[in-house]
């Protein structure tokens, strides 16, 4: 992140205006730190610096974490651990339970192998032509274009509006008397309902969640490819090397750790998706749309029959998928720096 | 236009157009239409009478038919083009209409009635603007308590943010002391901690600290974001230590000096961490849609999905919210976008 003049005037006009009753306080509280100096010594004012994020990771991320466990391990239908039964691992038996593991309802838990099939093919699905669409934008805002950052930013003005926004931009256009069907009509297809129909309701979520983050990782992939050092490509020219040659032989294996990076994270967001399904769909029709992040959603608070219990017992497999990915990423992380410092 | 007009022209070499210069327009001009376009769709339709919002095939611009008020009759009555029987067209008001045949009076002379087949009117119809639905919603319905939540949500948790996540990246890069990796590995750990994980137990937590149906359950276990500490931490570490010291032999305390001198310096990163927490926590859903379940309490992003999921959805003050919803957020995109689009490509982080 460079320092430019342009950052120092927004900051000093934002800082104008919040400051005033926070500079006070500062004073204020100069008071008894400074005590706390003279007790603890300058070393020590390091605890007292880190503690309040500490303290607030401790409570709500690690303890949770932790406690996440024991309450899978439970059950009944209280939310506090002290009024809930000890179960072992009947919840985690219970998901498990399933006649064919090919077809969810064979399984005691239907909904949550649902879930997990749709999610899968969402994930497989919305990731391939994630990257697909990301790509071709990157390359595309690498041209040599007039306005480039104007056309970087219309490909990332979707990125910014909330889930919820998303989802009801997208409903309204679904709907029977929406835009596509008006698009549709003009050549002279009838409307029709597409939030109804199971498959195209799959489809819908995958293309929105396309229309919502694509543009993130195309900015992602961008960067990477200005990265690229232009004499690669001058002397490839001087060569006569074909433009599809330069594009596998240079573009796409200098491209491929930020490639990698953007499909680990593309494949974290994508399993958990629920904010914009949730409001385009609910999930439905039926269980056409239903994902992982949902199930527990439903399972821990909506449903008349919450098991939070059941609901932690699925967080925790969801949780394992997304640490192996975790992993990865911070692997291909790592053998880039290596690469770098070398 | 000497922008559009050498995107336009441009072209690969100069000679002719190559097949990438077509596929590049294409995918440029078609982007614009696909991601700016529904938005846009979204804000003219929220302009419409919930009649106008039915009608297929829809008008881009809010029509809504004209009405007047005639001599002699209680009710405003709706007005139509008429053809006459002689060919010309006039304007008409609707009496009644019975079968196939409209009973209409000319407004100028309200006494005598004409009768005109239905087939041979059309509706007079005028460009308005149904500003009720955003005035309505705030007024009759708990919108303007939303909007506030969301606004007290938003501007709380980012200071609270901005505050805590530079306290530890202070002490994380200006300090030696043990367990610093610890905690730095911590932070790191919480990265792979997404919400949708541990809602189940985090809102047993919530619930015994007595914060659920509270927007303070809502902002808390938001503010210590490991992103926002290793912005702020990479940052601070390119400032000298010989400043700190220097502060030190002046006998500042360490309170001071972070407040005095180090938040100073770190003002770049910490704008940028600011309009992320915003765009952030101003579009939270899940864990408000979890903590919040008091109507009056509901942020902007809950009500909107909450009053969108009902059985008779009022899509025309819907619309309207999504667009005030959609408001902080594109000023921030128009003003605001350079400063995220640098920081995601540096740092890779949403």
């Amino acid at each position: 992140m460079n320092t430019n003049m342009s950052t120092a005037t927004l900051t000093s006009r934002l800082g104008g205006l919040l400051m005033a009753p926070v500079n006070l306080l500062m004073r204020v509280l100069d008071i008894p730190l400074r005590a706390v100096q003279k007790a603890a010594g300058i070393g020590g004012m390091a605890a007292v610096f880190l503690a309040p994020n500490m303290l607030i990771f401790g409570i709500f991320v690690l303890l949770p974490l932790v406690i996440n466990f024991v309450y899978s391990m439970t059950g009944g239908t209280a939310f506090f651990l002290s009024e809930r039964e000890f179960v072992g691992a009947a919840q985690y038996e219970r998901l498990f339970q399933c006649a064919n593991y090919l077809d969810p309802m064979s399984c005691q838990e239907d909904a949550f192998w649902t879930a997990v099939g749709n999610t899968f093919w969402f994930v497989v699905l919305q990731v391939s032509l994630m990257i697909l669409t990301a790509l071709i934008t990157a390359l595309i805002l690498n041209r040599d274009l007039a306005a480039r950052s104007f056309w970087r930013a219309v490909f990332f003005f979707p990125v910014l509006l909330s889930p919820v926004v998303v989802g009801l931009i997208w409903k309204w256009i679904l709907q029977r008397q929406g835009l596509l069907n008006f698009g549709l009509y003009q050549f002279g297809v009838e409307p029709y309902t597409w939030l109804t129909d199971r498959n195209w309701t799959f489809v819908a979520t995958i293309g929105v969640s396309l229309w919502a983050h694509m543009g993130f990782y195309a900015l992602i992939l961008l960067a990477g490819l200005q990265a690229i050092p232009k004499d690669l490509y001058e002397a490839a020219e001087m060569d006569g090397t074909k433009p599809a040659r330069v594009f596998w032989r240079i573009t796409l294996p200098l491209l491929m750790p930020n490639l990698l990076v953007v499909v680990v994270l593309a494949l974290i967001r994508a399993v958990q998706i629920f904010d914009e399904v949730y409001v385009l769909t609910g999930g439905g029709p039926g269980t056409s749309t239903l994902y992982l992040t949902q199930y527990i959603y439903e399972t821990g608070f909506a449903s008349a029959l919450r098991n939070p219990g059941l609901a932690a017992a699925a967080s925790i497999l969801m949780g394992l998928v997304l640490v192996v990915l975790t992993l990865v990423q911070l692997g291909i992380g790592q053998r880039g720096e290596k690469k770098g410092k070398r | 236009m000497g922008v559009a007009s050498r995107f336009i022209l441009r072209r690969r070499g100069g000679n002719g157009w190559h097949w990438t210069d077509i596929v590049t327009w294409v995918w440029l001009v078609g982007g614009l239409i696909i991601m700016f376009g529904p938005a846009v769709w979204l804000a003219f339709s929220s302009f419409k009478t919930p009649a106008a919002l039915a009608e297929f095939p829809p008008s881009i611009l809010p029509y809504v038919t004209s009405q007047a008020t005639v001599q002699g009759y209680d009710k405003p009555l709706q007005l139509f083009d008429a053809k006459m029987p002689d060919g010309s067209t006039k304007v008409l008001a609707e009496v009644r209409r019975i079968g196939t045949m409209s009973q209409m009076v000319d407004p100028k002379t309200p006494g005598e009635i004409v009768r005109v087949n239905i087939n041979d009117r059309t509706p007079v119809r005028s460009v308005s603007f149904a500003t009720e639905n955003y005035t309505t919603p705030f007024t009759q319905f708990d919108f303007l308590r939303y909007l506030w939540n969301s606004v007290f949500v938003t501007v709380t948790a980012t200071l609270i943010t901005l505050i805590v996540n530079s306290m530890a990246a202070f002490a994380l890069s200006k300090y030696e002391f043990r367990g610093r990796s610890l905690a730095m590995l911590i932070i790191l750990a919480t990265l792979m901690v997404p919400l949708s994980v541990i809602m189940v137990p985090l809102y047993s937590i919530i619930s015994s600290l007595g914060l659920f149906n509270n927007l303070w359950g809502v902002i808390l276990p938001t503010v210590a974001t490991p992103t926002g500490v290793f912005i702020l931490r990479q940052y601070m570490l390119t400032i000298p230590d010989e400043l700190i010291d220097a502060a030190r032999m002046d006998k500042a305390s360490e309170w001071q000096i972070y407040w005095r001198i180090v938040l100073p310096l770190t003002a770049p990163a910490l704008a940028v961490l600011a309009i992320f927490s915003v765009v952030w926590r101003w579009n939270d859903f899940l864990w408000p849609l979890i903590v919040l379940s008091r109507r009056e309490l509901y942020t902007l992003q809950v009500g909107l999905s909450i009053y969108s999921g009902e059985l008779n959805v009022q899509w025309h003050f819907i619309l309207a919210m999504t667009v005030v919803t959609m408001i902080p957020v594109v000023l921030v995109f128009i003003f605001l976008q350079r400063f995220i689009t640098t920081g995601i490509a540096g740092t890779g982080l949403k």
